[in-house]
């Protein structure tokens, strides 16, 4: 049975979205938009503890990832975009509900009640739900054929003290293929991206970031669709240049089949040129001139 | 006096990370299910369930002095894969932490380095602001020129915000910090 949808969510964007992802925040909040579905950033949100902070500092992460949580509305549901993001707050609310202990020092620091309770969605779970409701009939045959590498990320996996979680593997095809793109199947749908090591050990992330590219290309994509915005950036930035496809933001994809076109300003922040293969496929954009 | 090798024994080494990361590290039978799937594997110096042995042999100085524990990402490909459910990912965490605590020298330097910004970064702004961390990062590796071109690119098409995009309440921030130990 499907839930019925809410039609006014709060929103945690993350750091991403909010800075080097704009593209991708931007054509999700138009795609919900479209449906009714109002999003109210979380106010005065922060870092949710990812990566860098859980990594040395376990304590620090978690404190930042309850600041967002006692931040949150407690009547409605909180929509994360960013695995990562997701991740951390689903984590530390775990942590949370599982110490009475912990719970009341935070209550104690931000003198403000724990809500249990509160409901934490991922993107994906939101679209499950539109797409169990038949809001996406009317939208077949949108994508005209184009062939796409679905690309979760490490979004799929979770550690064993959250395996109970729902996974959301096949969603991108189930999604993509309603849509009227072609799905194509691959290797590296779930190959960790190389993260912060691009960053820090760039020949380490290279060497992954060229091995999904070459995995993408030899299936016969025409381009790759990613779950997350690190994942995006991260492919952009360390492919070679004779071993590349557009990469597209899951929400630039379902926005463009939804209103027939891409605004430019979203396409002109990608690192790899996508409008040629827009332009193949006869799907509309606002023209960009070519790099 | 236990030695292997010449490395002492340290038979508290599994409690304490056992006690860190509530965890049953004798679940572990070596099926390396783990190294088999971790895209980090070529580059590690020790495959990730060769670190499990150390910790329950209690060879605390040689795990915490790998490269692996840094190049662990946290992808959690490990744990998923994990046939006992060992959450390999969260004992990596743990192990650089206990690095850090008792400083221990550092196998990958600059990894770290980059932690450190990224943490600053959000101590400052309460959110990560990348071109900043980029940069000090760089500074700190002393390594200005590899990345420059990029650096320009991701400039011109917007993807690095000059300013930082900034947590009002700056003190509630801070007071997270100090609750964390730091500063």
């Amino acid at each position: 049975m499907t839930r019925e949808l809410e039609k006014e969510m709060s929103y945690f964007p993350g750091c991403s979205l909010a800075t080097t992802a704009k593209e991708n925040n931007a054509s999700l909040n138009s795609f919900l938009h479209h449906f009714g579905i109002k999003l109210t950033e979380v106010p005065d949100w922060n870092c949710c503890g990812s990566s860098s902070t859980h990594s040395i500092n376990s304590k620090l992460a978690l404190g930042l990832a309850a600041r967002n949580l006692f931040l949150a509305p407690k009547d409605k549901s909180m929509l994360i975009a960013c695995p990562g993001c997701f991740l951390r707050l689903k984590h530390a609310r775990m942590e949370l509900n599982e110490s009475k202990e912990k719970q009341h020092v935070f209550e104690d620091h931000f003198e403000k009640e724990y809500e249990p309770n509160l409901r934490l969605i991922h993107f994906f779970e939101l679209l499950a739900d539109m797409g169990d409701s038949g809001l996406f009939n009317h939208l077949t045959n949108r994508l005209n054929g184009l062939k796409v590498a679905p690309y979760y990320g490490c979004m799929l996996e979770r550690p064993p003290s959250m395996n109970k979680e729902k996974s959301h593997y096949g969603l991108i095809e189930k999604i993509m293929a309603s849509l009227g793109a072609e799905p194509i199947r691959w290797a590296f749908s779930n190959r960790c991206c190389g993260t912060f090591l691009s960053v820090s050990r760039p020949k380490i992330a290279s060497k992954l970031v060229n091995r999904i590219m070459h995995g993408a290309i030899q299936a016969g994509s025409e381009c790759i669709v990613t779950a997350c915005a690190m994942c995006h950036l991260n492919l952009e930035i360390r492919c070679k240049s004779d071993n590349q496809l557009p990469v597209f933001h899951f929400s630039e994809l379902l926005s463009i089949a939804l209103e027939g076109k891409a605004p430019k300003e979203w396409l002109k922040r990608h690192l790899i040129n996508p409008t040629q293969l827009l332009d193949q496929r006869q799907l509309s954009y606002h023209r960009l001139p070519l790099n | 006096m236990i030695k292997v090798g010449n490395e002492q024994i340290n038979s508290d080494f599994i409690d304490q990370v056992q006690k860190l990361k509530q965890t049953d590290l004798s679940k572990c039978w070596h099926c390396n299910a783990c190294g088999s799937g971790c895209p980090f594997a070529e580059d590690m110096d020790y495959l990730p369930n060769a670190i499990i042995r150390m910790i329950q042999l209690g060879l605390k100085e040689s795990a915490l002095s790998t490269s692996t524990i840094w190049l662990c990402v946290g992808c959690n490909t490990c744990s998923m894969g994990c046939p006992n459910g060992v959450d390999i990912a969260a004992i990596m965490d743990v192990l650089r932490q206990i690095a850090i605590d008792e400083k221990i020298e550092i196998a990958e330097p600059g990894i770290l380095s980059f932690h450190n910004a990224v943490v600053d970064s959000i101590g400052r702004h309460g959110r990560t602001h990348k071109l900043e961390i980029m940069m000090r990062y760089k500074l700190s590796e002393k390594d200005l020129f590899s990345d420059i071109d990029l650096g320009l690119k991701m400039l011109s098409k917007r993807k690095l915000d000059l300013l930082p995009s900034k947590v009002k309440d700056k003190n509630g921030v801070q007071s997270l910090f100090k609750m964390a130990g730091i500063k």
